[in-house]
Formats: C-alpha cells, sequence, structure tokens
C-alpha cells in the first residue's frame, strides 16, 4: 500500500526540485499569464463596474492559457531521457506516475495563480463583494479540473504532429462544463449578489474532478503502454 | 423565406461535399492498389 | 451485400425525396414563424442522427478499449447487462415511490426508462457479435466522421434558422452551445486521428472518444443551469406538436437514418479497404529488402 504512494511522492518530489532549480515552467507561465493581463486590460476599461462582472472569466483565461504552457512540456523530459521507456518495464503501478505528474502541474499553477492574484487585484482594482473565502475551493478544484485532464491529454499527444496545438485542442472542449463553473462561481463571489449562490457551481465543480480523475486513472496505463 | 431554401441548399451542399471528399478518398485507394497489383 | 447497395441507395433517394415534398408542400404552415419553420425538418432529424452516431461512436470506442484483454472483456459484459437490469428495476422503483415519482422529469416516461437500458444494451452486444475488435475501431472512426457531417449540419441550420426567427444568428443557450461543443469534442478526435503518428492511436482516440461521451451530459447540464439564469430566447415549442407536423418530421427522420446508413456504410467500406492496403504495403515493405539482396 505504501509502495504505489512512495512512488508518487518521490517522483512528485523528483519534478518540483528540478522546477525549482530550473524554474523553466514557473517562469514561462508567469510572462505568458502577465502579457494575457496585459493585453486584455486594453480591449476594455478595467475600472469600469462591468469589469467585475468579466474579470471572473478574465481571470481564468488567462490562468488556463498560462497552464497549458505548463501542461506543454509535462512529458518533454521523461520524453527527452527516455523515462517513459523505464517506467514502462519498472513494476511501479502508471498511476502513481500520472498522480504525480498531475499534482506537480497542480502545485506549479497554484503557485502561479498565487503569484498572479495581487497582480489582478492591482490591475482591475478586483474586491471580493460576497464570501472571498470560497474562492479557495473554488480555484483548487478548478485548477484540479484543468491539470488533470491535461496531463493526461499532454501524454496522449506525445506522438502526434504539432503537439503543442494538439494539447489545447484536445483539452478545450473537454473542460468547458469545469470552466462554465469556475467562471459562474468566481462572478458570484466577485458581485456578491445575496440572492445568488456559488456553492452550485462547487459541488459541479468537484463532480467533474471526480468523473475526470476517475477516467485518467482508469485510462492511463492503456495510454502509457500505448506510445 | 430565401433562409429556408439556403438551410435546404447548404445541407445537401455539407453532405454531397463529403460524399465527394469520400470518391476521392476511393480514387487514390484504388490507385495505390493498382500499383501494388503491378509490383 | 455489394449489390444491394445501389438499391437501397435508389430507395433511401426516393424516401429523401417524398421527405423533402413533405416538409416543403404537405406539411401545414407553422402560425407564428410561417414557412421558415420548415427547416425544423431538417434540423432536428440531422440532430437526432448525429446525437445517435455519436452514441455508437462510445459504444464502439468502449469495445476497442475493452476487448482486447479477455479479462477487462468479461468485465464488461457483466456491467453491461447490469446496467440494463437496473434501469429496468428502476422503473419499478420509481413507480412504487411517490416520492419519486415527483421527482421524475417532465416528459420522461417510466416507459422509457424501461426499455432504453435493455435497447443500449442489445445494441452493445449486437456490435459486439457483428464486429471485431480491429472492425470496431474502424466503425468508431466511421461514426465520428459522419456523426461531424450530420453536427456541421445542425449547426448550419440553426442559425439560419434563428435569423429570421429572432433576428440573431447566434445566442449562446443550451442546446446550441452543448451542440456547438460536442461538434469541438468530435472535431478533436478526427484531428487526433489524423495526426498521431503513434501505431496505437486508435487506443489514444478510444480513450478521448470515452472522455468526450462522459463529458457530454455535463456540458448540457452545466450550459442548461448557466443560461436559465440570464433570459434567452426558447428554442422550439415545449408544448405538444402538431401531429401532422410530426408524421413530417419522423419521415424526414427515417430518410435520413436510412440515407445515414449507407453514408456510413461507404465509409465503412473506405476504412476497411484502407486497412488492407496499408497492411499489403507493409508486408511489401518487409519483403523487398529480400528481393534487393537477391
Amino acid at each position: 500500500m505504501s509502495a504505489p504512494s512512495g512512488v508518487t511522492f518521490a517522483t512528485l518530489m523528483k519534478d518540483v526540485r528540478l522546477e525549482w532549480r530550473s524554474k523553466d515552467a514557473i517562469n514561462s507561465m508567469l510572462f505568458f499569464a502577465l502579457l494575457v493581463v496585459v493585453v486584455f486590460s486594453f480591449s476594455f476599461d478595467p475600472l469600469a463596474e462591468e469589469s467585475r462582472q468579466i474579470a471572473g472569466g478574465l481571470v481564468w483565461v488567462a490562468f488556463l492559457f498560462a497552464s497549458v504552457v505548463a501542461l506543454n512540456q509535462t512529458w518533454a523530459r521523461e520524453l527527452r531521457n527516455q523515462v517513459l521507456d523505464a517506467y514502462r518495464v519498472s513494476p511501479a503501478p502508471a498511476n502513481s506516475l500520472f498522480l504525480a505528474k498531475a499534482l506537480g502541474n497542480l502545485i506549479f499553477v497554484l503557485v502561479l495563480e498565487a503569484v498572479m492574484t495581487p497582480l489582478f487585484i492591482v490591475f482591475y482594482k478586483l474586491r471580493a463583494l460576497g464570501p472571498a473565502w470560497q474562492l479557495l475551493p473554488v480555484a483548487i478544484l478548478g485548477t484540479w479540473a484543468i491539470v488533470v485532464n491535461g496531463t493526461f491529454f499532454a501524454a496522449m499527444s506525445l506522438r502526434t504532429r504539432s503537439r503543442e496545438i494538439m494539447l489545447p485542442l484536445l483539452l478545450f472542449p473537454i473542460t468547458i462544463p469545469a470552466l462554465v463553473s469556475m467562471v459562474e462561481a468566481t462572478k458570484i463571489i466577485l458581485v456578491g449578489d445575496p440572492a445568488t449562490s456559488a456553492k452550485f457551481w462547487i459541488v459541479l465543480l468537484a463532480t467533474y474532478d471526480v468523473v475526470f480523475t476517475t477516467g485518467c486513472l482508469a485510462l492511463f496505463e492503456t495510454v502509457l503502454h500505448a506510445e | 423565406m430565401t433562409y429556408l431554401y439556403v438551410a435546404y441548399a447548404a445541407t445537401w451542399a455539407i453532405h454531397v461535399g463529403y460524399l465527394i471528399t469520400l470518391a476521392v478518398r476511393y480514387s487514390r485507394l484504388k490507385q495505390e492498389i493498382n500499383d501494388l497489383n503491378k509490383k | 451485400m455489394k449489390k444491394a447497395f445501389p438499391i437501397l441507395g435508389l430507395l433511401t433517394a426516393a424516401l429523401l425525396s417524398y421527405a423533402l415534398y413533405d416538409a416543403l408542400i404537405v406539411a401545414p404552415k407553422e402560425q407564428t414563424m410561417g414557412d421558415v419553420q420548415r427547416i425544423f425538418y431538417y434540423h432536428v432529424p440531422s440532430a437526432w442522427t448525429a446525437f445517435l452516431l455519436f452514441f455508437l461512436n462510445f459504444l464502439a470506442s468502449i469495445q476497442y478499449l475493452v476487448r482486447r484483454d479477455p479479462e477487462t472483456d468479461k468485465v464488461a459484459n457483466w456491467v453491461v447487462i447490469t446496467f440494463a437490469v437496473l434501469t429496468c428495476v428502476a422503473a419499478f422503483v420509481i413507480k412504487l415511490v411517490p416520492d419519486l415519482m415527483k421527482a421524475l422529469p417532465e416528459g420522461v416516461e417510466l416507459s422509457s426508462i424501461a426499455t432504453t437500458g435493455p435497447i443500449i444494451a442489445g445494441i452493445y452486444f449486437l456490435l459486439r457479435k457483428l464486429f471485431s475488435v480491429e472492425d470496431s475501431d474502424a466503425l468508431a472512426v466511421t461514426t465520428a466522421e459522419v456523426g461531424v457531417v450530420f453536427c456541421t449540419v445542425v449547426l448550419v441550420t440553426g442559425p439560419l434558422w434563428a435569423r429570421p426567427v429572432w433576428g440573431i444568428w447566434w445566442t449562446w443557450d443550451v442546446r446550441l452551445t452543448s451542440t456547438l461543443v460536442l461538434w469541438l469534442i468530435y472535431v478533436s478526435y478526427l484531428v487526433l486521428r489524423r495526426f498521431s503518428s503513434s501505431g496505437q492511436t486508435p487506443v489514444l482516440a478510444a480513450a478521448l472518444a470515452v472522455f468526450g461521451a462522459l463529458d457530454v451530459p455535463l456540458v448540457y447540464f452545466s450550459i442548461w443551469i448557466f443560461r436559465t439564469q440570464h433570459p434567452q430566447p426558447v428554442i422550439g415549442g415545449g408544448g405538444s406538436i402538431d401531429p401532422r407536423m410530426l408524421r413530417v418530421l419522423l419521415v424526414n427522420w427515417l430518410a435520413f437514418l436510412c440515407f445515414a446508413f449507407l453514408v456510413c456504410w461507404s465509409r465503412y467500406r473506405l476504412e476497411r479497404l484502407k486497412r488492407q492496403v496499408e497492411e499489403t504495403q507493409a508486408l511489401e515493405a518487409l519483403l523487398e529488402p529480400r528481393g534487393a539482396v537477391r
């Protein structure tokens, strides 16, 4: 029982350590997200009252695009050093590798969100009029939704031409329910209308996460051996 | 009124277009089969 | 078998022509929308056909994933049978428990719950019998492609109907948006198949198809809740339909189903032929060096 989680933990730590030293993914994600924020701010006046309505969607679009940057290089390191082949041959369960990768991506994107959120608040003069603490489950559940499917599809697109395009092409349609939930929940929390509650969207996000985490775990072994 | 005819025409244009792509793919395959047979 | 094709083709053409005549001339003119409403007779059958084809793709993809290993195959068979039995039993249970009866959504009949499960199971086992594992994959590609074609028709005729009736080309209401997302998911499926150069493309594509199918109810549900919070134009009357219109609708659906069947058949034959050619070419490549040495 401890063996699979041990493998997961070890792989996760390796990835975090590697990333901490090189800061590849984090830097490119940060820069990308910042660019997106600035460009969006040109398209409308971020100080107007309506922007509070739109800000939820914007923030998540920026994070989604930035996550794709990280997701694209998830498996690149493994592919370069033939680690995947070693993994296929080893008795370690494929799911441990997947979980480690997905959790690693989750940590990276959450770090990104933690860094970017103060910037968003400053640029768009955002202030949560509703229960701000609810943003935490929205952020965690929502990021996991993007990351779990993204890691899975990144593995799927490893041997495809135009790999960098394939990932968003596969990922975006599938994540639409999660995106809708995230955006709506964020909007409800920011606007703070007492008649509305984000609880329904958080539950939907949790359902989405459960369904697709199960799906990814069930099918990852197949995908790993299919490359 | 015209929207109706455009819609019907578009439907058949899409279907016929797809059938044409199928026919093109068929003829290319037949060509490959001929090449293989010659070998 | 092959001789049947032209005959069926002619019959289908005749049926389609009759259906067209029905839709344009015989069907009564709608009170509020006028003649434009007749787009309905092409729009709705295309949608139903597309959904059916995507559902077949889902079943074929599951079969491809599951049948490669005898263990998972057995498990899957039992899961399908259990599903069928459970839906039947559920219908009876719902009838007996008044609270559940009240919770039943509008328009959902107990008999449809009881019969849909076994029908789905029946289709699953029929596919299993008719198609080998490799052929299931060919069927998956076929149904996905033809499904996308019919879905495209839905997305094109939809706005063409909406524009004269409501004055807008597009609205982000439940049905249009979920159909668009459905179209996107299956287009991405086809793109994956085209661009993947792995030898195991069918497996990956099948996994994607299963994901897509899981996603569809979630999409529909999330957009339904999303959009019912805002005012929106209502598509198609919620209430009853004129029986003459219903007849024309069903005739058109039958005609399009026959047409879809023939198109799928052609596409399937093309796929099988393509695979045979590829196998032969692979064999040729293996045998050639020997010939060159001689």
